[in-house]
């Protein structure tokens, strides 16, 4: 009923080669056969972006997404971001301004953001919110999302010019 | 590093998976059923159906939490027996290998339906003629229950100013983003169950699974762990806890459970619609004599909350007003519908619609100012405590305990400036902008009892640890009882491990709903700490040989306080005589064959069940400016002040952070999210792309304004917080929308309020100024 095939992906820089059913989401493949349950699933219809990872540096639906489509790529997930025990400046930004509640939604946040701050390093309010669009939190009023995210921006901008 | 583990990252060795078949009709009669092909499928493990099910679930029915005089109960079997009344109840489980495998055997179930009639309309469903949402019903409405205050009819006979407003509302769902799960583990040797399940408090759960169970107390635990949102639903009973259970039994194996979101929309609890059809006395001074009438409630299929929401609704239409008499007939009224519960607000925020609703139409009537109209009419805080005369859901008189009406209402309209609204708005208008302004006041009972118990205890190694049956969600429970508790214990918040949810940690528990943990849960923590620290300090100064009046708690210590001038003791020597809170523990727990110090209670710990007298009054106001494009009836909220009152604040970040959570979902309610019926009350609205919830360019940043009332009641003077941003909220978007529109006469009386709707109200005006 279900073909299998052997996929080869990196996953926050681990290298993993397995055998998967060629039906399976990349979201159901990061969590069950992984155990990287970070990544959450929300509505699995693409909206709500809970299960948001990053496949060769871009934000996906891991939801949408099969599995076998991962095959030779790279795959970033919540789990990833935090280095060495020490959580990435965007994660501690959420902690401090309290930018979570439930925290079902704060994964795929983290990553769509984490990307947009790539993209745009110095971006508005009004930028932020429309970035934020395709992610739905249903606990913040999403504000302190905001902010932190602005705060981000701005330490790192103060970081990068420092090197400088 | 913090990790979450909500239920669905929980796996058990052996587990197994679950789904559901569902009903796709709103009421049908089941004539058969096959599963011969769906257990046939390679790695379907069983299906159950009703006649599969335990004896106690065959002759029980769920548990129905709140009963009332009035109602007429009507709760379901686990799975349908032979007649399903809404789409999406559960009719069989199929138990397989794993999700994907149980899914493809789901259409493998053979089902015949008979389709019947629906009752779609609660309105409709409550006329005699209605066809009845269950065949043997011999009406639609459940329940008929009257609240009343006051001669009504004698203050409609004494005035001359009469208004009449018929106001629909409906409001959606929790929509959380983690939907429900749970998995069930039996232990066949021990006839022991182990529920996880994602709630908003195991206790219930628990109570619930042991009736229908026959278990005693012992053989089930009931565990919730991170709970990605509950808003209310999650506070429910659901049947698919008890057939997981089932299926755990009969197989021998754990089963795992989670809701997808399209059975989300079809099978978790919401609200819903609300017909109310008021008329309000009003005296030549604008202060209201009486307000009349009645509301027609949609129920759903099955009534698990009893009447509770309706209730609450007719309780909280009085607010911040004097109202010298009131007469409601509340009628509940089943449909074809998954049921209706309580939902953020629970109720409240409808409440408060329909006494803004009239306030704005009295101010229009009398050519008045909408803040006068309301400072007229305002409770004075000389007036408190003030018994509006009804009688809440919890049994007792709504009697205000605390509480500065005029004040809170002033600081929103300074905040927004509301004094010089008018000329904006003028101004707007030169440019062809249509912008409004609207208030809403709320007055909110929190802190439902009975209780919240916490146990308190410091471990041997020195750990302080608070248990509670209080389960968050996102609210951060943890912190706030942390910091109650690190208070007594002199210690930071990081020093105090908070365990919830789990009912293997604390015998009783309600759980976190009605914006009631921080008033019970919070007031047993600060009772148990007080406790235990009095323990700790009775304990030490027999060790040390002083007075315990002289100690103090610190840092993991209880050690001489500052000393009294002249003590003849050098202070850093002073600092020396302290014993560690693990010592203590320690000596607290007594040794083999010698008897307790003067007769002491072993352990350094303490449970306490904090029991409120009657809930304490929260009040609030919100604010609102808004743009509406008049081509396309696109809604901008510009500005959204709320200004309220939870007594004192306990950690303000928290409750900020509720409180624009909460503000959020009243936009969501004012302006977006509908859950959409055809008339055999099939849900059309069943994904994300069809029904709406607010996103973050449509969220203004929110100014928040906090007054601090203590309440009396309690003895932290807390009031809840959880729903204070969403009850007074929906009000004054609807009211500004109307104020935008004011020069094309468009009159609103009902929410949410659509662009769709906006355009259709507009009419000709709109089209006649594009074209």
């Amino acid at each position: 009923m279900t073909d299998t095939r052997s996929i080869v992906v990196v996953v926050n820089g681990k290298r993993y080669e397995r055998a998967v059913d060629t039906r399976q989401t990349l979201a159901d493949f990061l969590r069950l056969d992984l155990g990287l349950t970070g990544t959450h699933l929300g509505c699995e219809h693409g909206v709500c972006g809970a299960c948001t990872v990053r496949l060769d540096g871009a934000a996906v639906r891991s939801c949408l997404m099969l599995a076998v489509q991962a095959h030779e790529k790279t795959v970033q997930t919540v789990e990833g971001l935090a280095g060495n025990d020490e959580l990435s400046p965007l994660q501690q930004a959420f902690h401090d301004k309290h930018a979570l509640q439930c925290g079902f939604c704060t994964s795929g946040i983290l990553m769509t953001m984490t990307e947009f701050l790539e993209e745009n390093p110095s971006p508005t309010e009004a930028e932020v919110r429309a970035a934020l669009s395709g992610n739905i939190c249903r606990c913040t009023g999403y504000q302190n999302i905001v902010e932190a995210v602005l705060a981000t921006a701005v330490a790192l901008r103060d970081k990068r010019n420092a090197a400088l | 590093m913090g990790r979450g583990r909500f239920v669905d990252d929980i796996v058990l060795p052996g587990m197994y998976a679950a789904a559901f078949v569902r009903s796709p009709l709103a009421h049908a009669r089941i004539k058969s059923i096959d599963a011969s092909a769906a257990l046939a499928r390679p790695g379907v493990h069983a299906v159950l159906t009703y006649q599969d099910l335990p004896a106690t679930l065959r002759e029980r029915r769920m548990p129905l939490f709140v009963p009332h005089p009035t109602l007429t109960p009507r709760m379901q079997y686990a799975l349908v027996k032979e007649e399903a009344c809404y789409v999406g109840e559960a009719v069989a489980v199929v138990v397989a290998d794993d999700r994907y495998i149980a899914e493809d055997a789901l259409p493998l179930v053979e089902i015949e339906y008979e389709s019947l009639p629906a009752v779609s309309d609660c309105k409709l469903g409550a006329s005699p003629a209605s066809p009845r949402a269950h065949l043997d019903l011999e009406s639609n409405v459940v329940s008929r229950m009257i609240s009343s205050v006051g001669d009504i009819v004698a203050a409609f006979r004494d005035v001359k100013h009469v208004f009449r407003e018929e106001i629909f509302q409906h409001r959606g769902g929790a929509f959380f983003m983690e939907c429900r799960g749970a998995i069930a583990s039996y232990d066949a040797a021990e006839g022991s169950l182990l529920l996880y399940v994602s709630s908003q408090g195991p206790h219930r759960i628990k109570r619930g699974l042991l009736d229908l169970y026959d278990l005693s107390d012992t053989q089930l635990r009931v565990v919730t762990p991170d709970v990605g949102g509950g808003f209310g639903p999650k506070g429910s009973l659901y049947a698919e806890y008890p057939v997981v259970a089932a299926c755990s039994m009969k197989l021998g194996r754990p089963v795992k459970w989670i809701e997808d979101r399209r059975e989300n929309f079809v099978a978790t609890h919401q609200e819903r619609d609300q017909y109310w059809d008021m008329e309000i006395a009003v005296d030549d001074e604008a202060r209201i004599r009486g307000l009349r009438g009645t509301l027609t409630h949609d129920n759903g299929a099955y009534t698990p909350w009893g009447i509770v929401l309706p209730w609450i609704s007719v309780a909280t239409v009085p607010g911040p007003y004097v109202l010298p008499a009131y007469h409601v007939e509340l009628r509940s009224v089943l449909t074809n519908k998954v049921m209706a519960t309580p939902v953020r607000g629970a109720g409240r925020p409808e409440g408060v619609v329909v006494m803004e609703r009239l306030m704005d139409r009295i101010a229009r009537e009398f050519n008045l100012d909408a803040a006068e109209v309301r400072r007229r009419n305002f409770i004075q805080p000389s007036q408190m405590p003030y018994n509006v005369g009804v009688i809440f859901r919890d049994g007792r008189p709504v009697v205000y305990d605390s509480g500065d009406y005029p004040a809170c209402q002033d600081a929103a309209l300074k905040a927004i400036g509301y004094a010089d609204f008018r000329q904006r708005q003028a101004e707007a208008r030169r440019q062809s902008r249509y912008i409004g302004i609207g208030i809403g006041n709320a007055v909110e009972g929190t802190g439902l009892g009975p209780y919240e118990g916490a146990a308190v205890k410091v471990a041997t190694n020195g750990r302080i640890t608070v248990s509670t049956g209080a389960t968050p969600q996102g609210q951060s429970h943890k912190t706030t009882l942390a910091q109650i508790a690190a208070d007594q214990f002199g210690v930071s918040i990081d020093a105090i491990q908070v365990e919830t949810g789990d009912t293997a940690k604390i015998s009783q528990g309600i759980g976190t709903f009605a914006a009631r943990t921080a008033v019970n849960a919070g007031s047993s923590v600060h009772v148990a700490s007080v406790k235990v620290a009095e323990k700790a300090k009775a304990i030490a100064a027999k060790l040390l040989d002083v007075r315990a009046e002289d100690l103090e708690l610190r840092d993991g210590y209880v050690q001489l306080a500052a000393l009294p001038e002249g003590a003849g003791v050098a202070s850093d020597n002073a600092r020396q005589i302290r014993k560690s809170l693990a010592e203590l523990a320690v000596v607290a727990a007594g040794m083999p064959g010698f008897a307790m110090q003067d007769g002491a209670e072993p352990g350094l710990e303490s449970i306490a069940y904090f029991t409120a007298t009657q809930s304490t009054y929260a009040n609030g106001t919100a604010a609102a400016e808004v743009e509406v494009d008049i081509e396309t009836g696109r809604v901008t909220i510009l500005r959204l002040v709320l200004a309220h009152d939870c007594g004192r604040l306990i950690n303000p970040m928290v409750v900020d952070g509720q409180v624009m959570g909460g503000v959020a979902h009243a936009i969501g309610n004012a302006l977006y999210e509908r859950m959409i019926y055809d008339d055999q009350a099939q849900p059309l609205s069943t994904n994300f792309g069809e029904y709406l919830l607010p996103l973050a360019p449509d969220v203004p940043r929110i100014e928040i304004i906090h007054l601090e009332t203590p309440s009396p009641l309690n003895p932290l003077g807390i009031k809840g917080a959880g729903e204070s941003g969403t009850i007074p909220t929906i009000a004054p978007i609807i009211a500004a929308v109307e104020d935008a529109l004011s020069p094309f006469g468009v009159k609103i009386s009902e929410a949410p309020i659509t662009p769709q709707r906006i355009v259709e109200l507009l009419g000709d005006a709109a089209l006649g100024r594009t074209r």
